[in-house]
């Protein structure tokens, strides 16, 4: 399992009612049935992707969050709202943000760092825009439409009057290291972030 | 004749009637005090009798899903497509049965069969019966059969219908149910159509209010109608559009009024040929199965409470074309199930066939189907 998802399978409590907005082959889901008895549901639009998750006994509703939204799902439905490396891929992250905190009771959110030493020396470097391993893409044909820094998901979270409750980075080969921890925004590559809304 | 069937066939099956002799209390307040169950299956039953999948036909269907009864068969059981050695449901794996359920015209019990109370054909008196009904005949069809919990229980359309049921009405005696083009409930458009159909059949002069049978006639015509305007349902714009277009028989318009278009004699063949085969009394009856079954009625409409009592896995599929059940009505299924917390997946499925796609392999159906119960094998060592 990728680094990030060992961490996010830390901070989910055994037993949890969990969704997975864009949960791929459902790997994660599939770990946290078994070592967790969590219980829950992956969205997903890739068709082999969700092939993949039947085949494995993972719950998986084919729905895309840009068209259909999840309006399908009432408030406070879920322990935790995953949201793993597509959040920078969906036409409107704040939105999307509200809505994981209107069904789950903490939301967990992983995104590729655009501030990352790497992509800044890319651009100042070469003045293109940065391609890496992570953001394996041209302009023109990535997926990924919002691509944001760590500064500017806390300035969102702080807007939205958002609790961070723990964030972590890993750097490209998906390791956390003390490094990326010191110097998040210029050193990690992934961030990982759980998020609440502020208690009343 | 050929003198070979397809390697991935069942081959030649034979079907067998079951007579229960046991009294089966119906949703309308009547009484069967016996009946019969055409049944045909297709696989070995295993040992601890875990790996049986039962089918549920829709509305014109019957027991014959799969193989061919004689070598000179024209055509192959309504499923064959789905059931057989490496096909989805694998009959090298699963023990499959499928029968002809009751009310129904192929040899189950039903308005065209013998009431013994009488010595007559049943006709109008033979009771309305509900898709509850039917997977109460079901479960005693699984006792006979030593089979205590389903791996499966499969269905499209009206069939889904029966595999949701099935989840209800015995909780613990399915593992999985597939639920596919199928909806929760007729949607009044739905019922509109089905009243046009049945406006037909007892509008027949022939029709003698279902007691035909007596005068050695058919409601013909009607009954013709009934599948014209129900076929038409079946099929999406797209489709109907490919194979017919606006092509006609002749070159020039005749400015008459015989079939002149070809999808006017597709739809008058296809409506006598049915006419020919199936029973009006079992038509009426199957499109009041329709219109009635709604698990909902009875928690004042809230469908996640009726799923609540639930306890298999679901999958549940859906059409793009569909527009006769439509993905939306699969969706609000599926939002029932989720709010009920049954473990559930849902896909929408790409092609342009209508409601008939659920008949018709095309390459992501498989993929679903073939996938999802291979690890229903696994899950039951078959």
């Amino acid at each position: 399992m990728r680094t990030d998802l060992q961490i996010i399978e830390q901070w989910i409590q055994p037993g949890s009612h969990v969704l997975d907005l864009g949960c791929g082959e459902g790997a994660l889901l599939d770990y946290l049935q078994r070592e967790k008895q969590a219980t829950g549901y992956g969205l997903e639009i890739n068709p082999d992707h969700i092939t993949t998750c039947m085949s494995r006994g993972v719950s998986v509703i084919e729905q895309n969050l840009d068209t259909q939204g999840l309006h399908n799902f009432e408030d406070q439905t879920f322990d935790v709202v995953l949201m793993t490396q597509a959040l920078q891929a969906v036409r409107r992250p704040d939105h999307v943000l509200d809505e994981m905190l209107r069904l789950g009771r903490e939301g967990i959110v992983t995104f590729p760092n655009f501030a990352h030493w790497r992509l800044r020396w890319y651009l100042m470097s070469r003045g293109r825009m940065p391609e890496s391993e992570t953001l394996p893409y041209k302009w023109y044909n990535t997926p990924n439409i919002h691509l944001c820094t760590f500064k500017d998901f806390e300035a969102l979270c702080h807007r939205k009057n958002f609790r961070i409750l723990n964030r972590t980075v890993v750097d490209g080969e998906q390791r956390d290291r003390w490094l990326s921890r010191l110097w998040p925004n210029m050193l990690g590559q992934v961030a990982i972030y759980r998020i609440a809304r502020q208690e009343d | 004749m050929p003198d070979s069937l397809p390697p991935d066939s069942v081959g030649i099956v034979a079907p067998q009637t079951l007579h229960f002799n046991e009294p089966l209390a119906l949703a309308c307040g009547q009484t069967l005090k016996a009946f019969d169950l055409v049944v045909e299956t297709y696989g070995q039953l295993n040992a601890d009798a875990s790996n049986a999948v039962l089918i549920c036909h829709a509305l014109s269907g019957h027991h014959h899903a799969a193989g061919y009864h004689r070598m000179d068969d024209r055509k192959p059981g309504w499923w064959d497509s789905c059931i057989g050695p490496g096909k989805p449901i694998d009959t090298n794996r699963f023990f499959v049965v499928s029968l002809n359920n009751l009310g129904g015209c192929n040899g189950s019990t039903g308005p065209s069969s013998i009431n013994p109370d009488t010595d007559q054909c049943y006709g109008p008196d033979f009771p309305v019966v509900t898709v509850k009904d039917w997977v109460t005949s079901q479960a005693m069809l699984a006792d006979r059969l030593g089979i205590s919990c389903w791996a499966a229980v499969v269905g499209g359309s009206l069939g889904g219908m029966q595999a949701l049921q099935w989840s209800l009405t015995y909780p613990d005696r399915l593992r999985h149910a597939l639920v596919i083009a199928s909806t929760p409930r007729l949607t009044a458009q739905n019922i509109a159509f089905n009243e046009v159909a049945r406006k037909a059949i007892t509008s027949d002069p022939e029709f003698h209010g279902g007691r035909y049978y007596d005068f050695d006639v058919i409601p013909r015509q009607g009954l013709m109608l009934a599948r014209m305007v129900g076929h038409i349902t079946y099929l999406s714009d797209a489709s109907m559009g490919e194979k017919f277009g606006r092509e006609m028989r002749e070159q020039a318009y005749q400015f008459g009024y015989d079939a002149e278009f070809q999808v006017e004699s597709y739809l008058r063949y296809q409506g006598e040929r049915f006419s020919e085969t199936f029973d009006a009394n079992t038509y009426l009856l199957m499109t009041k199965a329709l219109d009635y079954f709604d698990p909902a009625y009875e928690f004042n409409g809230n469908l996640a409470r009726a799923l609540s009592e639930a306890r298999c896995e679901f999958l549940v599929l859906s059409f793009s074309t569909d527009w006769r059940f439509t993905p939306a009505r699969s969706e609000e299924l599926v939002n029932a199930m989720m709010a009920a917390r049954c473990r559930v997946s849902y896909a929408e499925i790409d092609a342009p066939w209508g409601h008939d796609a659920f008949l018709i392999p095309t390459p992501r159906y498989t993929d679903i189907f073939t996938a999802y119960l291979d690890r229903v094998a696994r899950e039951v060592r078959a």
